[in-house]
């Protein structure tokens, strides 16, 4: 402690203005920067809300600052003090209540239960006390819960109430709510704002993440944008203030969807789109629940030699679009039709050999076996089927050359087809999955981001690739969340937003005016007839 | 078959039941708080033995039970140290520690019996009995009710104990939320590692007091691999139970009672053949996981090893 006041005076003036400063903290995982070389302060009487796609690490700066993970870089301070927050208890101590992300109730016990989570075990439980602090509670806020009812049987909605309550009741000085407004209704998530705006002004400091920019707007008073980890921009309260809403939306998703300063321009490729329809969805829809969002009315029409792209924040229904048009997941309703043949009903196997062909983006765990030689893995969608398989036996040779000639074709750096598959790179894995979908009949091929993870020349080479399989008369779903490759090389783009499509653009090659449109309908700022072309 | 229901039958099964009880009580009581902190503690047919061998050791030396059922304890307890270090504190698989850790006593101490007593299995005085003049003097039931060692009353003080700190104290719902979702208590700034190293412990505390019963009192010896299962029937009680003492409890007597029926079956010299009659509590077993198997409801996170921040 000796070194206390030495701290204190290093920091900025910035910083001493805050209750809570991150400065310079970065964060790795294995094979990413999930927090990248971040300063922030957060200061009293301010809502601050933090914006970034999926993956921007913005749940894991929350995991640093409620005590989950420790910076690999960088530090933290508590009004002006350099602060270690090496544990959870710790965090709380510092008087920072956290709403995360995923649930942290325990289903199997009650709400008052849940509530005095973490009490010593040889007390009894204050109920008295917490039923005193609900009626609180309910008054100024409007919240409340039925403190005998078991959390498991209460709704979504219900249970996230129940761990804003328990952040409420701490008396803590910092709140960070982690999309604490994704399983409230439109209703709910107005009372939060309302309530947040309340704790401020009693002098709270509250940490907002959201990924619906009106919220952003109307509930903060300052907006920090992450992208890839790091730090892409920030609105400051003046600003917020001088600004409409949509002025501030239009900014914000300049912030999060821009082109980078310094991104070469990739060029769009030429339509090689012909008349005849190859593929026509009609009003898909799937369940969801808790884990996956399901999709509702999705309709598609694919041309032969178009590529029609699917742009959407990851996780907003793109993957159960594609399964769902491999057969790979049940429907709810709706009718996929494969050249003219109604094909709902057909399964993946049957959807495959008709032409219908589906790159998944889990190569490793979905796509292929790791410990198998490439060559098994060329064929593991054709398992029993002439000529690698005659009379139900293998015929190891014929899948041997079958190998050998797709690793020439789409050269595949390995040693050679007995070579397992789980040693290759990203890149060559997806080349080996990529030629065995395009084996023997292909019509439609529907990629999911097919250069994710990829580096630059490998990325190149596959959108080379897409391009190609266009031009021989192919039709091309390319779901992807890189706007860049979407604008490169699709024909028209659909965005998907909720499970559902938000609308329909044509790539006119109209550069940013596009980017930020298709940006806003990423948002879900931007209503469908507006946005259907 | 004609002597089956004399007096002695009766009372020698009674009693049988409930010296078969105790034991699979105590063990199904210890492991149903590692099971509702999230640890499936297989190690506890080990920790039982290693109760039976110290607390059969302690007692033959200082002639004391009490010092024996405290030695019982303690070796339990030290089995138990070596699951909480490896299994709660280092993350390593619980079921192959489990196994690793019920072989291993199971080769010590055959081997240091061996080495102290070579082949001879010497015998510790019968224990003193509970006298209540009146009821233990009734018929049939007063001996086998009324007239056993203290330690099985306490026994069953131990149910009510538990159930009353389960049902009213943070206990129960801090020893929950560490089997069902440990993250949740962690994040609530409670001690995830910390109550199941106590849990683990405890079970540890438990199974060896139980080997020392099994041993001192069932029967006044300690023979290698004696416990012969009893901790597993004891995982299978705690699993069964769904998290309440009196069902372990009830559990026990039930598969004492199929224990005991063995012996008061050959003793009584019925005709059945003794191979069969000695498959009755398995097949009891069986019959009850078969009938109630499915009700088991198992706490989430029970058997996985909690690392904070993983994911
Ligand atoms: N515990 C973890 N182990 C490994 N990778 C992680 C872990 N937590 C987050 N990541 C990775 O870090 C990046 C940022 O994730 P996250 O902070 O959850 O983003 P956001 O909340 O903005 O969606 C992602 O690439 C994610 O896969
Ligand atoms: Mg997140």
């Amino acid at each position: 402690m000796s070194n206390a006041s030495e701290t204190v005076t290093s920091l900025s003036s910035e910083t001493r203005a805050g209750v809570i400063g991150v400065h310079g903290v970065t964060k790795r995982f294995p094979g990413v920067i999930a927090v990248n070389n971040v300063s922030l302060t957060f200061h009293q009487g301010e809502v601050h809300v933090l914006l970034g796609e999926n993956g921007a690490g913005k749940s894991t700066l929350v995991g640093i600052l409620s005590g989950l993970q420790e910076p690999d870089e960088g530090y933290l301070s508590l009004n002006g003090k350099k602060i270690r927050l090496a544990s959870p208890s710790a965090s709380l101590d510092a008087g920072i209540s956290t709403v995360f992300q995923h649930s942290m109730l325990v289903p199997t016990l009650t709400v008052l239960e849940n509530l005095t989570l973490g009490a010593p075990w040889y007390e009894r439980p204050p109920r008295a006390r917490i039923a005193a602090r609900m009626e609180e509670l309910k008054r100024e806020f409007a919240l409340s819960l039925p403190l005998d009812a078991i959390v498991g049987e209460l709704s979504l909605g219900q249970q996230q109430q129940i761990e804003i309550a328990r952040a409420l009741l701490r008396d803590s000085k910092v709140l960070i709510l982690d999309e604490a407004t994704s399983m409230l209704t439109p209703q709910g998530a107005h009372e939060l704002g309302e309530r947040m705006q309340k704790l401020v002004k009693s002098g709270l400091a509250v940490i907002f993440i959201t990924h619906k920019l009106a919220e952003a707007y109307r509930y903060g008073n300052r907006i920090s944008v992450l992208k890839q980890g790091a730090l892409a921009g920030e609105m400051v309260p003046d600003q917020l203030k001088s600004m409409s809403e949509d002025q501030a939306v239009d900014e914000i998703v300049r912030l999060m969807f821009g082109r980078e300063a310094g991104a070469g321009s990739t060029e769009q490729r030429n339509s090689t789109k012909r008349d005849d329809t190859v593929l026509k969805l009609e009003n898909l829809s799937t369940q969801g629940d808790a884990d996956v969002m399901g999709i509702a009315d999705i309709s598609l029409i694919l041309q032969a030699g178009e590529i029609v792209g699917v742009a959407g924040i990851d996780g907003n229904g793109q993957k159960q679009l594609a399964e769902a048009m491999a057969g790979q997941r049940p429907l709810n309703s709706g009718r996929v039709e494969l050249d003219g043949e109604d094909i709902t009903s057909a399964t993946v196997a049957q959807r495959r050999r008709k032409g219908l062909r589906y790159l998944t983006d889990d190569r490793l765990a979905e796509g292929s076996v790791a410990a198998f030689p490439i060559s098994e893995n060329t064929v593991l969608k054709d398992i029993g089927q002439p000529p690698f398989w005659v009379n139900g036996l293998e015929r190891p040779q014929r899948i041997a050359q079958h190998a050998r000639e797709l690793i020439a074709r789409f050269s595949v750096h390995a040693p050679g087809e007995t070579t397992p598959i789980g040693r290759l790179s990203g890149g060559n894995i997806q080349k080996v999955l990529l030629g065995r979908e395009l084996l023997g009949e292909a019509r439609v091929v529907v990629f999911n981001k097919p250069t994710y993870g990829l580096d630059l020349k490998n990325i190149d080479t596959s959108r080379q690739r897409i391009s190609e399989i266009a031009e021989r008369g192919l039709a091309v779903l390319l779901i992807s969340t890189d706007l860049d490759e979407l604008m490169a090389l699709s024909d028209r783009i659909a965005v998907m937003e909720g499970g559902r499509i938000r609308g329909i653009v044509k790539n006119d090659g109209s550069g940013e005016a596009l980017r930020l449109r298709i940006g806003r309908m990423m948002a879900g700022e931007e209503d469908y007839k507006q946005a259907t072309a | 078959m004609s002597g089956l229901l004399t007096e002695a039958f009766l009372s020698s099964l009674l009693t049988g039941a409930i010296v078969a009880a105790i034991p699979i009580l105590l063990a199904g009581l210890g492991e149903q708080m590692s099971e509702k902190a999230g640890v499936l503690n297989i190690g506890i047919e080990g920790m039982m033995l290693m109760g039976a061998y110290v607390g059969f050791l302690v007692a033959f030396e200082t002639n004391s039970l009490w010092l024996g059922f405290l030695g019982g304890i303690l070796g339990g307890v030290l089995t138990a140290i070596v699951m909480a270090v490896l299994c709660v504190r280092l993350g390593l698989n619980q079921i192959v520690i489990g196994i690793g850790l019920t072989l291993g006593v199971e080769g010590l101490t055959a081997l240091l019996h061996h080495f102290q007593f070579s082949r001879t299995y010497p015998r510790l005085p019968a224990p003193e009995r509970l006298n209540i003049p009146g009821l233990t003097d009734l018929p049939v039931i007063g001996p086998s009710l009324f007239g056993r060692h203290l330690i099985v009353y306490l026994a069953l003080i131990a149910v009510v104990v538990l159930a009353y700190l389960y049902r009213r104290t943070n206990l129960g719902m801090t020893l929950s939320a560490a089997g069902e979702r440990p993250a949740a208590l962690d994040v609530a700034g409670g001690n995830v590692l910390g109550i199941r190293v106590v849990a683990v412990l405890f079970t540890g505390a438990m199974a060896g007091l139980g080997g020392a019963y099994l041993a001192n009192i069932g029967a006044g010896l300690f023979i290698p691999f004696m416990t012969g299962g009893a901790g597993f029937i004891g995982i299978v009680l705690a699993m069964l139970a769904r998290g309440r003492p009196l069902w372990v409890l009830i559990g026990s007597l039930i598969f004492g009672a199929a224990l005991s029926l063995t012996t008061a079956l050959q003793v009584a010299g019925s005709n059945i053949p003794t191979d069969v009659i000695q498959m009755l509590p398995f097949a009891a077993v069986m019959l009850v996981l078969v009938l109630f198997g499915r009700r088991a409801k198992l706490p989430a996170a029970l058997g996985a090893a909690y690392e904070r921040g993983a994911r």
